[in-house]
């Protein structure tokens, strides 16, 4: 029996490119027509690469006639996002709509909510601000607590560690953000009779980096089981546009640029990769540190982040709990 | 009432939605047992530092000092000794 322990190194994350698209379009197909019972799919493109690479796979597995891109960005979302939307659309030759949410979403009191539990934490907040969430802890092995990152239109800049009050009404706010997107990709999979593609990978799947009934909402996810580095390394194979592959994951959520291993993974992302395929495949802690250039200890708390988040996030991948089993429909209940 | 009952009612109450103490020991680890999670742990610092008047510092808010009503009543005890 081969020890997959002794050859770990980055080339685990190696996969057939080719081999896998094909059996991920064959299984999108499928599953659009025979589960899903759909005539195309929507997908929401945010110009960043887990998006561009879902939405090359739809349109490889049913056609562009069959594919309708949605892009939706609102106040704090970078103007490159658009751009780089428009881009991979038109490179695809899909049918694509823009709406600008920020309407909607003032209208809701996103920005105002969000703001205000700012505002408690960093008096003098307000407009010409701009600011980020960043996590911090977990791989120290403390506890992760969240801090508002800010600066002021002067130039000042401000970190301030949150009560959990204000934390968790800023995030409650910008979710708003997630859900009217996703109530929008249901509007046209509705109008259309298309399905809606979630576009997670496996960080953010495995990690839970998404917003229940927001972007977790879909009928198919069809790179949740790649890791982070496969995605772009597919991107890469199906021939998308540089610019997008190229492109920095960011989590276009917050005013100031903000990395998704400030706000939620504890490493950038193949580092990130590589801890969790290693927890996945039982690796000990001191081959990990070996190959990511750590110590044993710090391995080991990046190991006890990832079932940390987990364990914190598996409510977002449940479905409601019923009190009794409706047999005919969902045989089991916990 | 003695921090560590405070802080045992506390958890009860708002956790567990009981005042049945033997539901749950001194001992038993919050995290291990379910009771909380990363979240849950955020609430009981913000309630301890609001109840006692102490500030938890970045470097103390390791499981060592959070993870059981033993452990947080000590840790409390000793943050208002200092």
């Amino acid at each position: 029996m081969t020890n997959k322990a002794d050859d770990f190194s980055w080339k685990v994350l190696d996969i057939d490119l080719e081999a896998e698209a094909k059996r991920i379009t064959e299984r999108l197909r499928d599953v659009t027509s025979r589960v899903l019972n759909r005539r195309g799919l929507v997908v929401a493109i945010s110009g960043g690469i887990d998006s561009s690479c879902s939405i090359a796979l739809a349109v490889r597995a049913i056609g562009p006639e069959r594919v309708f891109a949605l892009i939706l960005p609102e106040r704090d979302s970078s103007d490159d996002s658009a751009v780089r939307g428009k881009l991979l659309a038109e490179h695809l030759g899909v049918q694509y709509h823009v709406h600008d949410i920020a309407p909607a979403l003032e209208a809701i009191g996103c920005y105002q909510w969000r703001d205000e539990a700012i505002s408690r934490a960093l008096p003098g907040y307000g407009p010409g601000w701009r600011m980020k969430i960043v996590i911090s802890g977990g791989i120290e092995g403390r506890v992760n607590t969240f801090h508002v990152v800010a600066e002021a239109p002067d130039g000042r800049k401000f970190d301030e560690r949150l009560n959990l009050r204000d934390y968790l009404q800023i995030v409650a706010a910008t979710n708003f953000k997630q859900r009217l997107r996703k109530t929008l990709e249901y509007f046209h999979a509705d109008r259309l009779n298309y399905a809606v593609v979630g576009t997670p990978n496996r960080l953010e799947y495995d990690q839970g980096f998404f917003v229940k009934n927001g972007d977790g909402s879909a009928d198919v996810k069809p790179i949740a089981h790649l890791y982070k580095s496969q995605v772009y390394a597919m991107a890469k194979h199906l021939g998308l546009p540089e610019r997008i592959t190229s492109a920095v994951p960011t989590t276009d959520t917050y005013s100031l640029p903000q990395g998704q291993d400030e706000f939620y993974f504890a490493l950038p992302y193949r580092e990130m990769d590589l801890a969790l395929w290693a927890l996945n495949h039982q690796v000990p802690a001191a081959q990990l540190a070996k190959v990511l250039g750590c110590t044993e200890e710090r391995a080991a708390y990046i190991y006890r982040d990832i079932e940390t988040k987990r364990r914190t996030t598996r409510y977002l991948h449940r479905s409601p709990v019923l009190m009794e089993s409706v047999k005919e429909i969902t045989p089991n209940v916990e | 009432m003695s921090t560590r009952s405070e802080v045992k009612s506390f958890i009860l109450k708002n956790y567990l939605f009981t005042e049945d103490d033997a539901a749950l020991a001194d001992s038993d680890s919050l995290m291990q047992k379910g009771v909380v999670d990363s979240t849950g742990i955020l609430e009981l610092i913000m309630h301890v530092e609001d109840t006692y008047g102490i500030k938890v510092l970045d470097e103390e808010m390791v499981p060592q000092n959070l993870d059981s009503v033993t452990a947080i009543s000590a840790f409390v005890e000793r943050k208002r000794g200092k």
